[in-house]
């Protein structure tokens, strides 16, 4: 069945996403960028606070990482750069204008290809073409912080410590069809940020995306303030089914900007009487034209293996499925680390560990595999994996290692030992599997008279009582055995 | 000519509240820097390179050092209005 949000038909859906680029300084003045766990008002200047007089001067390595993203998404990068002011007054810019780019930005014309998310009406071949617009850069504005909810409260508090970041902006051009589609896009684009090492997307509000939704040919709305990678599939959804209603009622869809409200997971109108002529970009006439064009032969070979490719070389390199080449892939910390097991362990057996189990793990305890790898390494792994194929653990003990690295650091031998994991040899497998018989013997009897199912809850009995130090298998082939 | 409305518009955009008083000599003042800008307009620049800046340096960038930044105090020092450590501002939406 396919329900009416999921529905594809008619859906138009562009991009502006933001991202927070990892430099050291902000993009127009020194403060650090370091600001996220800080008092508020902590990490600014003249500049960044925009006091009368002060002078931005543009951080070049924040150019570079622009040109990096631009090339990684196959733009064509414009051989000058001019920075616009983009007037507007709004607390959380203390300048009442944003420094940003018009015309004239990094690059132009590029294309990210995601896998098809066919969700919807389907029909949508696999490898599906994103076309990029435009890649800029420009500063980002202060923190509001409300008491209440956007629309309640009476005053707003603001933190200028993220005034000045310096942010990529992507635009996409309306070519994806689904919220699915714009959650697997993000995805890509958030894996392709990290493998270019310009992008830390565990630092909160990393990404922010803005989203122009039409359904059926109608006018758009924009959706601000998607800050939350895992909100984007519900805001637009709900923008989605907001604007169906709208069109089954016999009405239309107005151009308006809609603020996106986290808690709710509601669309509200911001009944803004402001239009884009009324920005009224012009030149920064604070900062000049930066030429970038000799900038982008050494930045074309700073670009390392994106996951696409590298997604395809785990394929046939190491024969493993797809769906793990993804899963392995998506993180770069996590293929190397995969690529490191696999160097010393069989690479189908180590897919599967670091894949589904693993990365299961990480997932569980919502942490990255990069602050993970604090305390487990490559090393540990492959000594874990070879205590398990030698069968000196079972797989449960295997992966009480996995969660016992992960809590509370320490190596694979000395937590065999230390929780008693060693598998247990056939003489205490005999003992437990006879006790369990003696102490269920309405399971043995249904077992006797054909219910197959009793025998899963014998071995599973007999698990218990070994602590997961028995293979289920050999469990299985003794219980049978003894009935 | 400058429309009254327009005049409302701007004092909107810049977030300033204008008396009738103030409309009407904005209105006028407005209006006559708008009509000097068309007798610009009768130049042709046909030919003519657009001016995007009026210096001729380019390439001006900085390393990305980070340095020292101010004390939150100093930072809060001019704020009419702050609260625990940040500023407080009316709610706009
Ligand atoms: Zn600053």
């Amino acid at each position: 069945m396919k329900s009416e949000s999921t529905n594809t038909n008619g859906v138009k859906i562009g991009l502006e996403c933001h991202a927070q680029l990892i430099t050291k300084s902000k993009l127009f003045c020194p403060c650090s960028t370091d600001y996220h766990n800080s008092e508020p008002n902590t990490h600014v200047c003249a500049t960044c606070l925009g006091l009368p007089g002060a002078l931005p001067v543009v951080n070049e390595r924040a150019i570079r990482y622009g040109i990096k993203v631009a090339l990684a998404l196959n733009c064509e990068v414009q051989p000058q750069i001019i920075f616009y002011r983009k007037n507007y007054y709004y607390p959380d810019l203390p300048r009442g204008f944003q420094i940003t780019q018009y015309d004239f930005p990094i690059a132009l014309n590029g294309l990210v290809q995601i896998e098809s998310a066919s969700g919807g009406d389907g029909g949508r071949e696999r490898g599906i073409r994103i076309r990029i617009r435009r890649v800029h850069m420009e500063e980002d504005p202060g923190r509001l912080v409300y008491k209440g909810t956007i629309d309640t409260a009476k005053y707003s508090l603001v933190d200028y410590n993220r005034s000045g970041i310096p942010l990529v902006e992507i635009v996409t051009e309306p070519d994806l069809r689904s919220p699915k589609e714009v959650r697997i896009f993000l995805g890509e684009l958030r894996s392709i940020l990290g493998y270019l090492s310009v992008f830390d997307g565990d630092l909160e509000g990393a990404m922010r995306v803005d989203a122009n939704i039409s359904v059926g040919g109608g006018e758009r709305a924009e959706v601000k303030n998607i800050s939350s990678y895992k909100d984007v599939e519900r805001a637009l959804s709900f923008e989605i089914t907001r604007q169906k209603n709208l069109v089954r009622r016999g009405l239309k869809v107005t151009l308006e900007t809609r603020h996106y409200d986290e808690v709710r997971g509601i669309t509200l109108s911001m009944r803004t009487k402001e239009f884009e002529h009324d920005y009224r970009y012009f030149p920064e006439p604070d900062l000049v034209p930066i030429r970038i064009s000799d900038m982008v032969s050494e930045i074309k070979g700073e670009i390392p293996e994106l996951p696409d490719e590298k997604k395809r070389r785990f394929v046939s390199q190491y024969s493993i499925a797809r769906e793990h080449a993804n899963t392995l892939t998506y993180d770069i910390n996590i293929a190397d680390f995969y690529e490191e097991v696999a160097s010393k362990m069989d690479a189908g057996l180590s897919a599967v560990w670091v894949a589904d189990v693993l990365k299961g793990e990480l997932n569980y305890r919502g942490i990255s595999m990069r602050e993970a790898s604090k305390r487990v390494s490559a090393d540990d792994f492959v000594a874990m994996l070879r205590y398990f194929k030698k069968g000196v653990i079972t797989e449960r003990g295997a992966t009480e290692i996995i969660r016992e690295m992960l809590d509370h650091g320490g190596k694979p031998d000395e937590i065999i030992k230390r929780k008693g994991l060693a598998s247990i040899g056939s003489a205490e497998i005999e003992k437990a599997v006879l006790e369990v018989i003696k102490e269920n013997e309405n399971a043995v009897e249904d077992y006797r008279t054909g219910k197959k199912e009793a025998l899963h809850f014998l071995v599973g009995q007999v698990m218990r009582k070994t602590r997961g130090r028995a293979n289920p298998k050999d469990v299985s082939k003794w219980i049978e055995e003894k009935i | 000519m400058i429309r009254k409305e327009e005049i409302e518009h701007i004092g909107w955009l810049a977030r300033i509240e204008l008396s009738d008083a103030e409309k009407e000599l904005f209105e006028k003042q407005l209006s006559s820097i708008l009509d000097y800008f068309a007798v610009l307009d009768e130049l042709d620049t046909e030919d003519v390179e657009p001016t995007y800046h009026v210096i001729g340096i380019k390439d001006v960038v900085r390393e990305d050092e980070p340095k020292e930044a101010l004390s939150q105090s100093e930072v809060l020092r001019n704020a009419p209005k702050k609260e625990k450590g940040y500023f407080k501002s009316p709610r706009m939406l």
